[in-house]
């Protein structure tokens, strides 16, 4: 690590894109520029295959087939594409239910898909979670029932970082008759998920959480038994007519990289980011011994740490006295917003505790010089930030 | 194997997508190494934060709009798709009859604006539509991607705006080829695309007139003032941004040249072949070769196997036999499926002319089975409808 170079904690916003990605991209940009839609000459022919290739690599690291592979430009089109275009379909193909069942966790993409189908005369359902992030499946089982068109249940959470019980709600789900989405955005390449075991109908991946580039995600697409979404927009009707506009060749072959290094990668990846977390944890409470960890102890992803700091200091001052060290407040999304987290309030966090948060977030290439660093830097910064408070308070 | 498929293919297909830009490509790559999510507050957050308001204001200085009037969106489809659901809301939908299919597809209920045999819209037909019934919402492209013939937008903003209408551009094919300035235009929208001007694929903008709303098609994040969620692939907006710049109008000159060359032989070889559009202004770079009785899927394969890079109309509809709905629409009847777009990229080189004409030649001489004719009146077409 270079001394200069901020120590980029964050890798729940976006992680860096890995220099094996970029080498798999770059000669789509250098050499072979061709629209893989072109598929009468030969050039778009080789972008048309390397395409396929990289969706290959992606649905074998969710268990599934390639054709069930939806590429989008990420994964909030992903999730928008899921949500809305499985209500509305069902709905124009004469399906009675109306229900949508979230969790008041969910990424704002979902919360707000949600709410726009509400307008749409849906019935949303949002329920909530325990203090430790999870959802109570006897809340979702009363929830759930013959009205219920689609449940969505995020994966991974990109605050706190736990993992939903998803093998358990996609019984659930499919016992009720309706469809199960999962946000896998902060999931995928960080635990194992296969569609079948959780029997997922349908499932979000983001390109730029699994290092590969932004521009480009997917949404996982059940085939047996069939699964019928409306598009959000036509046009050429690429990716089955459930997604126009020309594919990104580069963009798909970096995430189809990203996918098959995830795949490879993903267990080595856990065993080494939970050494760094642990080695993090351990120095900061050394310094700062009341700090507490939110979200469910060990149904957790091992990158991500949710740190409420002691004493009443915001978070922000932290931040602002160790600029060295990426780290962020909540999801990147509502970063600029002065409001604290929502799913820190839905676990129960008072606003002052809420407003004393961090999120961590130790990628694929954290160093433990880089973690050291961090711990000693925010112990510091809160130190500081604790000084401050208790001059302005006098 | 011939001396033409012994060299580097001949790439005559930008209209389906431009070759990158290699300054477009610097900063792509750049980009890249820059890394963070715009929407952090970080430090690596607030350079990839810069970064995007600089493109932002690269693209809006380039077309003639504020920053704000920006909405990067994931390219043409989805930026068309915004527009005409958005600002269709409550409103008649006219859709020019020639169309890209993002813009006909987004609109399912809209009504048919004709054009003329010279592929421009019908400004008659343009004007009795708007002079009944509710406010409309008029759909036309500056640029048609499989003639490159262009429409009057000038006197089909005056109908608009004298009936009350909003005008959409799909200016897809027209940026970068064309001079092309939102403010100075007038219209409403403007649907861009980064990779049909030298950009990478995966960006595109939506440019909207300030003082106008519409709801996000792709919602959370509240990103682009809520009016597009998700994470802005910084590294392909600042390959758009880039070729944006770089693409230069002036340039296309030199290509109007090649093509006219191309034209000319293809007519001076074959003199049943037609020219889509012809009497009507065009883009520079676009020809629609029209070779009566042969499919165009088999004149495009031909000329694959020679090396040369064509398209039988847009390439999103390339993998299928259709006719084109844009030559039936100019009343192409019975040869809507006959025509191949030969569309020069910026970087086409001076030979591509010969190169193209020599295959060309020898595809249309071996399928036709006949000996190339005498040129005869260019314009003359009998199948076309009378204007």
């Amino acid at each position: 690590m270079r001394p200069n170079r901020p120590v980029y904690l964050d890798n729940h916003a976006t992680t860096p894109v890995d220099p094996r990605v970029l080498a798999a991209m770059r000669p789509w940009w250098e050499e072979n520029f061709a629209n893989p839609h072109s598929v009468e000459h030969v050039m778009g022919r080789a972008a048309e295959e390397v395409v396929e290739a990289a969706r290959a690599e992606l649905a074998a690291l969710v268990g599934a087939e390639a054709r069930e592979i939806v590429l989008t430009s990420g994964a909030t089109e992903a999730n928008n594409l899921a949500i809305k275009g499985a209500a509305r379909f069902a709905a124009s193909h004469g399906s009675e239910r109306r229900r949508i069942v979230t969790v008041a966790t969910e990424h704002k993409c979902v919360l707000e898909s949600v709410r726009d189908l509400a307008i749409e005369g849906f019935e949303p359902v949002v329920l909530p979670v325990g203090p430790d992030g999870l959802l109570d499946l006897d809340a979702l089982r009363a929830a759930v029932d013959e009205h219920t068109l689609l449940v969505s249940v995020m994966a991974v959470n990109n605050e706190i970082g736990v993992i939903q019980d998803l093998p358990a709600i996609g019984v659930i789900t499919r016992q009720a008759g309706a469809l199960f989405h999962t946000d896998a955005a902060q999931g995928c390449g960080r635990i194992p998920l296969d569609v079948e075991e959780i029997q997922a109908d349908l499932l979000s991946i983001s390109g730029h959480k699994i290092y590969g580039p932004k521009g480009i995600g997917a949404l996982y697409l059940r085939r047996r038994p069939r699964v019928r979404i409306a598009p959000l927009f036509s046009g050429g009707g690429q990716e089955r007519g459930v997604r126009s506009g020309t594919l990104p060749a580069p963009l798909a072959v970096g995430l189809g990289e990203a996918a098959r290094l995830a795949a490879i990668e993903g267990p080595l990846d856990a065993g080494r980011i939970r050494e760094q977390r642990d080695r993090f944890l351990a120095a900061l409470r050394a310094e700062v011994p009341e700090v507490r960890l939110n979200g469910h102890p060990e149904r957790r992803v091992p990158g991500n740490i949710n740190l409420t700091f002691p004493g009443g200091v915001d978070a922000q001052a932290i931040m602002a006295a160790a600029p060295e060290i990426c780290v962020s407040t909540g999801s990147a999304c509502s970063s600029a917003e002065i409001e604290p987290s929502y799913v820190l309030r839905a676990i129960g966090l008072p606003e002052a505790e809420a407003r004393a948060t961090l999120r961590i977030g130790i990628g694929r290439f954290t160093s433990p010089a880089d973690v050291d660093l961090a711990a000693a830097r925010l112990a510091a910064a809160w130190r500081h930030a604790l000084s401050e408070a208790r001059k302005a308070a006098e | 194997m011939t001396g033409v498929t012994a060299t580097s293919p001949l790439m005559l297909d930008a209209n389906a997508t431009e070759p990158l830009r290699p300054q477009a490509r610097a900063a792509v790559l750049a980009a890249l190494d820059l890394g963070g999510n715009p929407s952090s507050v970080h430090a690596a957050g607030r350079t990839a934060r810069r970064m995007l308001e600089a493109c932002r204001e690269q693209v809006a200085a380039r077309f003639g709009a504020k920053p704000q009037e920006v909405v990067f969106t994931s390219g043409g489809t989805e930026a068309n798709a915004l527009a005409v659901r958005g600002l269709g809301r409550g409103r008649r939908v006219l859709v020019g009859a020639t169309e890209h299919a993002a813009v006909r597809a987004a609109a399912p209920g809209a009504e048919t604006l004709p054009v003329l045999s010279d592929g421009t819209a019908d400004l008659e037909a343009l004007a009795a539509l708007l002079a009944v019934g509710a406010p409309a919402l008029v759909c036309l492209m500056a640029a048609n991607n499989e003639t490159g013939v262009l429409h009057p937008l000038d006197a089909v903003l005056a109908l608009c705006r004298r009936h009350g209408a909003l005008l959409h551009v799909d200016a897809v094919q027209a940026a970068g080829r064309l001079p092309l300035d939102l403010a100075a235009m007038g219209a409403d929208s403007l649907a861009l695309s980064g990779h049909k001007l030298g950009g990478p694929p995966g960006a595109g903008a939506l440019l909207l007139r300030s003082g106008l709303e519409l709801p996000a098609l792709i919602a959370g994040g509240g990103q682009e003032r809520g009016r597009r969620g998700g994470t802005e692939p910084l590294p392909a907006i600042a390959g758009f941004a880039v070729a944006a710049e770089a693409a230069d109008p002036a340039a296309s000159v030199r290509l109007g040249r090649l093509r006219d060359r191309i034209e000319a032989g293809v007519r001076a070889l074959a003199p049943e072949v037609t020219i889509a559009g012809s009497a009507a202004p065009r883009l520079p770079n676009t020809a629609c070769i029209i070779l009566p009785g042969v499919p165009a899927e088999t004149q495009v394969i031909a000329l694959d196997l020679a090396g040369i890079r064509v398209s039988a109309g847009a390439a999103c509809s390339s993998g299928k036999v259709a006719r084109s709905h844009v030559l039936e629409a100019m009343g192409f009847a019975e040869h809507a499926g006959c025509g191949i777009r030969v569309s020069l990229p910026w970087n086409a080189t001076d030979d591509a002319p010969e190169r193209f004409l020599a295959a060309w030649a020898a595809m249309r001489n071996r399928i036709s089975g006949r000996p190339s004719g005498s040129p005869r009146d260019p314009d003359g077409c009998p199948s076309r409808r009378a204007a």
